[in-house]
């Protein structure tokens, strides 16, 4: 079972849901897929040991062969790569892709590829819970290539289920750590900025076919426009997390609340039940 | 003119509230809601459109099956798993580099240009007004961010006003970059909590690294008292000034909620800190005693 933790929006308690849950179930693998900001690992008491870095394909110049003719200039739709006539080139390696397009239509063979590195991947261990971290190196602006790779190493690895903390948001992003995913939990608040960045999620997970569900999050803050959406939509509402002063203090040092308010282990454990009936055969095709 | 741009490393930290409240203080302004994947800001501000412009993100390919012989080559220089199996395009991978229609020997495949969003400009009770609209599961979010604050210039310039406030996107990617270059002055708003510090040191490299002055407001600092005198120690030992501390409060969700400002909602004990925040930051700005 592969379930995506996202909202429209930050702050509403992704990262919350996803450590608690993974903390109230027996096994599981979790990866934290919010490589700009990446906070599961604050809240588990492990050590995180660097396994991996993430690398992008780069061109490299050989300007003794260059004509500086301009073609992998005018081809770049990135605008990586900037040629002026006096015999000189420019190259912007944040806005490169690495789509290998330049190297292709260079007429000399000036160009050639090597590899730079934007992220690092991150692994850690608990008593039950496997923990895989990507991080984007600060700087540099494309988290999806750090996204798939955190996701590709973290599904090698054997523990099921798989718990994916998403980035915020509705782009690249958090496309790329929702797809592929049984199931999608959305995150919100019951408030105007709650409801409006829910339905742009509901919409996101409808793009991608992917089955969702709601967790109310700090219930009481507000009014009851979560629900009155989610009713009209037929969007199941799963659990709610009331708004709570302990909750927030745990919260804010670190501590998944579900290790002091036990009574929430049993309510993210049935959290979990709720979506495997949800999701029938999704087993079988994770062992596929 | 002036800009200032408030991010925060984390979402849910008060970005969007504390812009809002801004909106009401500030005189002669523009503002610019530069998180378009979760845009807010105009829930409170409640804008009257005047202009909506259509906003053309990255390319797609598009292939003409008429031409297709189903070579596969397309395919195998697809850097982005972009095409199947069955050699289909995947519109939501593609990132449009062109290097299938370049690989094309039929000449099958063409790139077009696709609409990924808007750009709208509004009139609001603060003032202008521009904000993105990203269409769902679109890219090129950073790109939009760059367009919204043109566009917010403009504005600015047309009507001769001396200030924009930018109310920022998360994170420290694409968007954040897009959001914070060019800006005179950054509110970096963070909570007491260890995500929260966690965050800021991130944020606080990035416009270190861009070279931007930056201001720090801790909210809802009453929630761990510690860790606020921590991140304002770590603040001190850095030089950056704490400009404000806003004890957790209610009232921003029921001011929220009710589609107002802070300062508009009059019951609330943080709106005379938010006062006294940005009277600190008009004078970082030298606009002050200008309105």
């Amino acid at each position: 079972m592969k379930i995506v933790i996202a909202s429209g929006k930050g702050g509403t308690g992704k990262t919350t849901v996803a450590v608690n849950l993974a903390f109230s179930l027996p096994e599981c693998t979790l990866v934290d897929c919010d490589v700009e900001e990446p906070n599961c690992a604050l809240f588990l008491p492990m050590n995180l040991e660097r396994i991996e870095d993430v690398v992008t394909r780069t061109p490299k110049f050989d300007l003794t062969k260059c004509t500086y003719c301009g073609r992998c200039a005018d081809f770049c739709q990135f605008h990586a790569i900037a040629v002026i006539k006096s015999k000189t080139l420019l190259f912007y390696e944040n806005l490169c892709h690495g789509c290998g397009g330049c190297k292709l239509i260079c007429p000399t063979g000036a160009i050639s590829e090597g590899t730079r590195k934007i992220g690092e991947i991150h692994h850690g261990m608990t008593d039950n819970i496997d923990l895989f971290v990507g991080k984007i190196d600060v700087g540099e602006p494309m988290a999806t290539p750090v996204i798939k790779k955190v996701k590709s190493i973290a599904l090698k690895g054997s523990r099921k289920p798989r718990i994916f903390d998403s980035p915020p948001g509705v782009a690249c992003p958090a496309i790329e750590a929702m797809r592929g995913a049984d199931f999608c939990i959305l995150v919100t608040e019951p408030t105007p900025f709650g409801l409006y960045d829910l339905k742009l999620a509901v919409g996101v997970t409808r793009r991608l076919r992917i089955p969702c569900g709601v967790v109310v999050n700090r219930e009481g803050i507000g009014d009851d426009r979560i629900d009155r959406y989610c009713a009209i939509e037929k969007i199941p509402i799963l659990m709610k997390i009331k708004e709570s002063q302990e909750i927030a203090e745990l919260y804010s040092n670190g501590i998944p609340f579900t290790k002091r308010l036990v009574g929430y282990r049993r309510l993210f454990l049935n959290l979990y039940k709720s979506i495997e009936e949800l999701v029938p055969g999704s087993e079988r095709t994770d062992k596929s | 003119m002036k800009e200032i741009t408030i991010i925060s490393g984390k979402g849910g930290t008060g970005k969007t509230t504390i812009t809002a409240a801004f909106a009401s203080l500030a005189k002669n302004s523009v503002m610019a809601d530069c998180d378009v994947d979760a845009p807010d800001l105009h829930i409170i501000l409640d804008p009257r459109i005047k202009q909506r412009l259509p906003f053309y993100g990255m390319k797609v390919a598009l292939r003409d099956e008429t031409k297709c012989t189903k070579c596969g080559e397309c395919r195998k220089y697809c850097r982005f798993d972009a095409i199947d199996e069955h050699l289909n395009i995947v519109d939501e991978m593609c990132e449009g580099c062109g290097v299938c229609q370049y690989v094309c020997r039929e000449k099958a495949i063409g790139l077009l240009d696709r609409i990924s969003g808007s750009i709208i400009v509004s009139e609001t009770r603060f003032g202008p007004f521009v904000h993105g609209e990203l269409k769902i599961a679109e890219e090129a979010s950073g790109k939009l961010v760059t367009l919204v604050k043109k566009k917010a210039r403009e504005v600015a310039i047309e009507k001769g006003m001396d200030l924009i406030i930018i109310d920022g996107p998360p994170g420290i990617g694409c968007p954040a970059i897009a959001a914070i270059s060019g800006s005179d002055l950054v509110l970096a708003v963070t909570e007491p909590t260890v995500s929260g510090a966690h965050d800021l040191a991130r944020v606080l490299n990035l416009t270190d690294h861009f070279g931007i002055e930056t201001v720090v407001c801790i909210n809802k600092s009453s929630i761990n008292p510690d860790n606020a005198n921590k991140i304002r120690e770590f603040c001190e030992s850095q030089g950056l000034d704490v400009v404000g501390e806003l004890p957790y409060d209610n009232c921003a969700t029921k001011a929220m909620v009710a589609g107002m400002t802070l300062i508009e909602y009059t019951d609330c004990p943080i709106s005379n800190e938010i006062r006294g925040m940005w009277t600190k930051i008009e004078n970082r700005l030298k606009i002050g005693d200008r309105g």
